[in-house]
């Protein structure tokens, strides 16, 4: 029926991207353009005792130095922390640069070079000389875990039923701790802003996930009406999270580019983007489960810690989703955090869960070896037909499918249960299976639609496109409603001069701005029926918006489409160029009734070479039931994304900290390892789609997080299989399996 | 980067002659290690040598059955060269093991020998490192030393020498055939090329000031088909070893008469264990035979805090990369 939901589409942007035409923060010009390097420090936590720049302001071309002894005060901070899944309100206590002497981190800013040329203020920035008062520090969240405290953001934790007794008198029962490493997103893109000042009005090119935060952010900083700023964010090379808060370095661009009176371009360099957009917190988690000899759940606890800064807390609710996997009717979930001397973490791709996901589904394996059961079976046994948290029903949950599919796909039932009983030759082999959750939400959104009489349409809104296909699904969802093709469609987004819309993170985006298109298309629709039905004569005459389509130039009937009028001549009858609705989707009453989450079912094989420690996910199955799928093509590009971060988040990625300096050692891609092509071999995407009417009017359910949750515990069970050795602390190196 | 001035020169003697003459000049050849310490601040140059214009890029059998590859030739072109193939392929493995295939294309095999350590403090100019700042101390010695030495390193310095040909290069006793200003050559065997960092970690080889690689002088190699390149990383591509090993035999039917057995990131220079070819000379090919090899090549390790696995990895990736020399597996 749908001409273009659920069919394979290319990207609409994918022609401007490879071909450079595709324009990025950086690539923004402005005439007489300054660029600012900045300088970060080198102790984790004191004073600066003071800083000399007379041989950096003496270097060919610089323009002006700025420290925290003569840069203007920032306004006080209006901006906030929208924190998925839960939107909550909060005081921004984000870093700012060069706001005091106190040094909060490591490789923090202290002072910005704005010179002719960006390889004049690099020069110039390895001359400022800065020396300081340090302070005993504590970056090991090692060190600070009995000093754990609950976020105070957010309910207290409560337990569910009576998890102490009900773990005492469990038959069988494992309790382990796990352990993930700080990690980093390390998009391709490194994060930069080109400032521009007209008096007190001001454009700001910036990488974001959400132009609304940072203009908001920027107002109050400079105390101007947000009126007054325009955030421009139309290309995003990947952002992963490390976007969505507006960071420190665009108010220290506009802060600079206001003193020089010049725009002023600043771009992080890799190093720098180690300590200036937030990282995945190190995270310690305890998890006990208590079961019946049936294999029954009777007693679930799951205790996470991670680190947060000390100037801020953040929590990125590592035992969220816990509380809604499996039906148990005894339950402890808190989250603790704890305060080190390191920049704020963040939410990096399917924050919490994944991490949260790695220790429980690595649990569950534990389990099931506890239990002799199969690892499916044990997941299938306990199985929750209705949340366990609100007893709610779910809108939809076609996990159960995913899981079948996955197995058969797989093959699981020739899997012999035996760890190391598996063999290719000199290799082990094992397969792992684990459980994947996410949040279907959705949030506030709104998007308008330009439609013109001569056939084609424009649609805007402020969300952004962090590589998952925004572009063109909704593109596809105008195209669709709209009865055009997707060519006759132009979306642009990524401007804060554009309709609100919600940071682009949660995995919401197509349910939330994708609801709004939808709703602005049916506003046009009804527009143009309120139009033709001004004619007596009109065929349409007497039906309602809903009983009537657009399509190809007609606006007919669903069920007698012979009844139609032609919109351009009918725009024409009544002198439109064009018109013009502007529609805000908000999340309904209905959702409230049901429990609403994606899920999904990860098969892993590896193949471990026993005697060098050298493990290859050789093939991946996933299965995945988020929705509908707009675009099959993007959608198993997520996913099939999601499982390669999956591989490199079990196997190679780890931010390194010397704690005797607090300094993180590693802030490269020589050091820092993900996965290249080598390491990636067979990976299947499916999807079992799910007709779900009450998430949102598309159907759709987010699949970017999704994708990746599962994959680190599958590999690690798989490499249990494969070994008989059970590693809990990520990521699973050669000298591990030694 | 720091302002620096390039030269560019026709000729090996003037190359030589403008790195003397300036105690602060480097050669740049590839570029691919060099470029980046400067971008970090690590190498300071006040004059870049270019060297791409000489006619050192020939590779070409030489005297006595052995093969003279031209120090300006590329890793790419080094790698999959005939002669290569045909008579030195361990070395032809060792090459591309190294780096990425784009790498392997802009680096030569001059500066290959001359890369740097990858310890994480030589790269971080806010770290103390004896390497890059003589008299800071070594951070990695009580630091993060994961990846560091295991055999020949001193208080001063841990790090190690992180290549792949040179391994290969040590196996097959190449001679590094050096020019220096007044035009004269010398040879230097390349088990002499590198250097332990004892007191002197800021020293990675023993070149004089100026000399410049012109050529690697291969013999005449017995080990072309009894040979096998192991390196064991934290990914399957584009990623320093944690332990490599470069294994050569020269077999005489079920028994070894002659081999070579070479680590590669467990010290500050390749690691050519005469020990344990000692233990393989004369023995016949087993896996057994192996293990004791194996055993004498690792005994001396003195492992850091962190890197004690390698001494286990290490000798496993010596049985392992013998017995596929020995085509046992």
């Amino acid at each position: 029926m749908a001409r273009y939901i659920g069919k394979e589409i290319n990207r609409v942007d994918g022609v401007a991207k490879v071909t450079g035409r595709a324009k990025y923060a950086a690539e923004f010009r402005a005439p007489n353009l300054a660029y600012g390097f900045i300088v970060l420090g080198t102790v984790a936590k004191g004073t600066i005792k003071s800083i000399d720049t007379r041989d950096a302001e003496a270097a060919a071309g610089v323009i002006r130095i700025f420290t925290h002894l003569n840069a203007p005060k920032l306004g006080p901070k209006a901006s906030h922390e929208q924190a998925p899944p839960r939107a909550t309100e909060e005081q921004d206590k984000s870093f700012r640069a060069l706001q005091s002497d106190r040094i909060f981190f490591n490789m923090q800013p202290v002072a910005l070079v704005v010179a002719e040329t960006y390889e004049q203020a690099r020069y110039a920035a390895r001359l400022v000389k800065v020396s300081y008062n340090a302070e005993k520090h504590t970056t090991d969240t090692e060190a600070v875990r009995d000093r754990g405290r609950f976020p105070s953001q957010g309910p207290p934790p409560k337990p569910r039923g009576n998890p102490e007794e009900a773990m005492k008198i469990a038959p069988v029962k494992i309790e382990a701790e796990y352990r993930i490493p700080i990690e980093h997103h390390n998009p391709m893109e490194p994060h930069a802003a080109v400032a521009v000042w007209q008096g007190d009005r001001l454009t700001m090119f910036d990488k974001s996930q959400e132009v609304y935060n940072v203009r908001k952010h920027l107002a109050s900083s400079f105390n101007i009406p947000e009126a007054n700023v325009q955030v421009i964010s139309p290309y995003v090379g990947g952002a992963f999270g490390s976007s969505l808060r507006p960071n420190y370095y665009p108010a220290l661009t506009a802060m600079a580019a206001r003193e020089v009176r010049r725009p002023v371009k600043i771009v992080y360099t890799r190093t720098q983007m180690f300590t200036g957009h937030g990282h995945r917190p190190y995270t310690i988690q305890k998890v006990a489960l208590g079961a019946e000899r049936s294999g029954k759940l009777t007693a679930m606890v799951h205790e996470a810690l991670h680190n947060t800064s000390t100037f801020e807390e953040f929590s990125d609710n590592t035992t969220g989703f816990t509380r809604q996997v499996y039906a148990c009717p005894n339950l402890y979930a808190p989250q603790r955090i704890t305060n080190t001397d390191l920049s704020t973490p963040t939410w990096m791709r399917a924050p919490g869960a994944v991490s949260g996901m790695f220790a429980l589904e690595s649990a569950m394996d534990e389990l099931a070896y506890a239990l002799k059961i199969d690892p499916l079976e044990l997941r299938l046994i306990n199985y929750a037909e209705k949340d366990p948290e609100s007893g709610k029903p779910f809108s939809s949950k076609a996990l159960r499918e995913c899981y079948r599919l996955g197995a058969e796909k797989f093959g699981w039932k020739d899997r012999k249960f035996e760890p190391r009983s598996m063999r290719d030759g000199r290799l082990l082999v094992g397969w792992g299976t684990a459980t994947g959750i996410w949040g279907a939400f959705q949030m506030p959104a709104t998007a308008r639609i330009t439609f013109k009489a001569n056939g084609t349409a424009h649609v805007a809104s402020a969300t952004s496109d962090i590589g998952p296909g925004t572009y063109t699904v909704i593109t596809i969802i105008a195209a669709e409603y709209l009865g055009l093709k997707p060519e006759q469609v132009e979306f642009e987004l990524g401007d804060s001069n554009f309709p609100r819309a919600p940071a682009q993170g949660g995995s919401w985006t197509t349910a939330s701005v994708g609801s709004a298109v939808h709703g602005a298309a049916l506003a046009i629709t009804a527009r143009l029926l309120e139009f033709a039905n001004r004619d007596a004569n009109s065929p349409l005459r007497g039906a309602a918006a809903a009983d009537v389509e657009m399509l190809d130039g007609r606006l007919q009937l669903k069920n007698d489409t012979a009844r139609f009028v032609n919109t351009a001549e009918l725009m024409k009858r009544n002198g439109l160029g064009e018109i013009t609705e502007t529609f805000e989707a908000k999340p309904s009453q209905e959702r409230r009734n049901y429990a609403t989450l994606a899920h999904g079912a990860q098969f892993i094989e590896v193949k471990v070479d026993p005697d060098i420690g050298q493990v290859r996910v050789t093939r991946a199955i996933e299965v995945t039931a988020c929705g509908r799928i707009i675009n099959p093509k993007a959608s198993h590009s997520q996913e099939i994304g999601g499982v390669v971060w999956g591989i490199g988040m079990a196997l190679q990625e780890a931010t390194e900290i010397d704690h005797r300096f607090g300094r993180i050692m590693n802030p490269n891609l020589q050091h820092y390892h993900v996965p290249v092509h080598a390491d990636v071999h067979m990976i299947e995407t499916i999807f079992v789609e799910e007709d779900d009417t009450v998430v949102n009017p598309l159907g759709v359910k987010g699949m970017g997080e999704l994708g990746m949750v599962g994959i680190p515990a599958a590999i690690a069970n798989a490499v249990f299989h494969a070994t008989g050795k059970r590693i809990r602390d990520l990521p699973i190196t050669p000298d591990k399996l030694l | 980067m720091r302002p620096f001035k390039y030269t560019r020169v026709s000729d090996a003697n003037a190359a030589a002659r403008a790195v003397t003459a300036n105690p602060n000049a480097e050669f740049l050849a590839g570029g691919t290690n060099i470029l980046d310490l400067m971008k970090e601040d690590v190498e300071r140059p006040n004059e870049l040598v270019d060297l791409t214009r000489l006619n050192l890029a020939d590779i070409k059998a030489g005297p006595n059955g052995g093969v003279t590859i031209g120090a300006l030739a590329k890793n790419t072109d080094t790698a999959n060269h005939p002669l290569i193939r045909k008579s030195y392929p361990l070395l032809t493995q060792a090459i591309l093991a190294g780096a990425s295939g784009q790498l392997r294309n802009m680096a030569t095999n001059g500066g290959n020998l001359m890369q740097r350590t990858r310890c994480q403090y030589f790269y971080d100019t806010a770290m103390p490192c004896n390497k890059r700042e003589p008299g800071t101390g070594c951070g990695a010695r009580e630091g993060l030393n994961r990846i560091h030495a295991i055999f020949g390193w001193s208080e001063k310095c841990v790090a190690t020498y992180p290549g792949d040909m040179a391994n290969a290069l040590y196996a097959l006793e190449a001679q590094v055939r050096v020019r220096n200003a007044s035009g004269r050559e010398r040879s230097i065997p390349i088990v002499d090329f590198h250097r332990l960092p004892g007191d002197t970690p800021e020293k990675d080889n023993n070149l004089e000031r100026g000399e410049l690689i012109v050529a690697i002088d291969l013999p005449k190699s017995n080990f072309a088909n009894n040979y096998y390149y192991l390196k064991v990383r934290d990914r399957a591509s584009y990623a320093f070893a944690l332990v490599a090993v470069a294994a050569a035999l020269d077999m005489d039917g079920g028994r070894i008469r002659q081999a070579r057995v070479v680590m590669g990131s467990v010290a500050h220079k390749p690691w050519r264990s005469r020990e344990a070819e000692a233990a393989l000379s004369g023995k016949p090919a087993s896996e057994q035979t192996f293990r004791s090899a194996s055993e004498a090549a690792l005994a001396g390790a003195k492992p850091l805090a962190h890197n004690a696995y390698k001494i286990e990895l290490g000798k496993r990736a010596v049985v392992r990369a013998l017995m596929r020399a020995a085509r046992l597996i």
